[in-house]
């Protein structure tokens, strides 16, 4: 088994889906954690330091090419395993209960993951694309922080941002577990713990990316 | 409970052979006993069919035990309708009310086409037991049962992994057509066994690679086959094949 035979087998697919997702969940940690220094109430002072920081650090800028090349292959491979899947069933069922058997947002990873890739889009226009420009033609340093109170002092952003988190939590609940379980690990003792862990992690995660917007579009922070 | 008898409004998918395009038909069916098999209710329906010089419908069915396999109906938008644990031939006609409308399809995957009505071609099952799902071993004499002793936590495993009779509901429930809780069971039963311990590495490569090349979808954990599984299979053998997998696709050497 060479390979491409392995990576293009259904279990390697899974692998590679599991494998990316864990890394990108990995992610998510960081990026909850530096953006939660806005909550200090400082005027973004911490929090614009540290972005200064992730921003102007070799390691942090060869991490990201990392974190984007493994997006783009968990949002490939997750397209390529809809279409394969698609393809098994040619003929639908006429008459079909799912909801008897199985959740509803286990069956919807790959709509939640369309509706995330649109966010991200829209989310990576807001904030990653200033800050690059920023960085390699600004004449002054991008203060990141007041470009959150702008871009969040519209409703609509915050509640396009809000529809965003509720999907990356019904995503990120369902794909937690779901890595551990194509990674091959399914145990009376550690399963219970990694789907507590799993909820833990997509509440706090969701409930601190939320509070972002809501908090700066009501003035929670000065 | 109360014995009583039903009238019920059929929805069967009737498709004339594989290159044609079915449809659903209905029929009515009157005075059925609460006592029957869903496959006696058909018989009933059948006779029915032929005294007004109809085709019959052609369904799958064989031991009517719920051991063998064989029956493989879509009641309802369930694979074995509505019972947990059942099988088509097991479910009897009490799970049902004076009145209702039950719709009946064939499996729907791409790696079970349809031959006739209700009746599906599941040799792709055979063809993914015959790149891997056994043991060689030299003919002579029987082995002594007791002669490998076997822990009896593994053994356990082995015979619920085992107990898998190949129906291919689980593959009928997927949303993706997966049949990675069948070939899981088939991969599971042999693995944790000493016996299946030679051919263990080339095993699960080939019988993964069989399954791919017959079409059937991917697994999302969604765990619906578990959950339809006229034997209880546990998704357990799901996550084991991951790891048999995993572990024999990066160590292999071969190309």
């Amino acid at each position: 088994m060479n390979w491409k035979h392995f990576f293009t087998s259904s279990i390697g697919r899974k692998f590679t889906m599991g494998l990316s997702g864990i890394f990108l969940i990995l992610f998510l940690i960081v990026h909850a954690g530096i953006n939660s220094c806005i909550f200090l109430n400082d005027h973004g002072e911490t929090f614009n330091q540290v972005a200064r920081f992730m921003s102007h650090n070799w390691i942090m800028r060869f991490l990201e090419i990392g974190l984007f090349a493994t997006l783009v292959l968990h949002i490939i491979q997750g397209l390529t395993l809809w279409y394969l899947n698609k393809k098994a069933r040619p003929v639908d069922y006429a008459f079909n209960q799912p909801s008897k058997n199985s959740k509803w947002y286990s069956r919807s990873m790959g709509i939640l993951g369309t509706l995330l890739l649109l966010f991200i889009v829209m989310h990576l226009n807001h904030f990653y694309v200033g800050t690059k420009i920023a960085l390699y033609g600004g004449d002054k340093p991008h203060n990141l922080y007041e470009e959150m109170q702008e871009v969040f002092s519209n409703q609509w952003v915050v509640v396009l941002y809000l529809v965003g988190v509720i999907a990356l939590f019904w995503h990120l609940y369902h794909g937690f577990q779901s890595a551990f379980h194509t990674l091959g690990i399914n145990h009376k003792k550690y399963t219970p713990i990694i789907n507590c862990a799993g909820l833990t992690y997509a509440v706090i995660i969701c409930i601190l990316f939320a509070l972002m917007p809501i908090a700066m579009f009501l003035h929670w922070l000065n | 409970m109360q014995h009583y008898h039903m009238n019920l409004t059929l929805k069967v998918w009737r498709q004339k052979n594989t290159q044609s395009k079915g449809s659903l038909e209905t029929y009515q069916v009157k005075n059925i006993s609460s006592e029957m098999s869903f496959l006696e209710m058909f018989d009933v329906l059948n006779e029915q069919l032929i005294v007004e010089g109809k085709e019959p419908i052609a369904f799958d069915h064989d031991c009517r035990e719920g051991i063998c396999g064989m029956c493989s109906m879509y009641i309802n938008g369930q694979a074995h309708g509505p019972w947990q644990q059942n099988t088509t031939c097991q479910l009897h006609m009490r799970a049902f009310k004076d009145g209702d409308t039950i719709v009946v399809e064939p499996w729907r995957s791409k790696a079970f086409p349809v031959v006739k009505d209700l009746v599906v071609d599941r040799s792709s099952f055979d063809r993914i037991i015959q790149a891997g799902g056994y043991i060689s071993v030299n003919t002579g004499n029987a082995v002594d049962a007791n002669a490998i002793p076997i822990d009896k936590k593994d053994a356990d495993h082995a015979f619920m992994a085992a107990a898998c009779i190949g129906c291919g509901a689980c593959v009928a429930t997927c949303k993706n057509g997966s049949a990675m809780l069948f070939v899981g069971a088939k991969v599971s039963q042999l693995a944790l066994l000493p016996q299946g311990e030679p051919e263990r590495e080339s095993r699960v490569l080939n019988m993964v690679a069989q399954m791919d090349k017959e079409g059937f979808g991917n697994c999302t954990n969604t765990y619906a086959c578990e959950a339809e599984c006229p034997k209880g299979i546990s998704v357990a053998n799901i996550a084991r094949l991951n790891s048999e997998y995993i572990k024999a696709g990066l160590s292999n050497e071969e190309n």
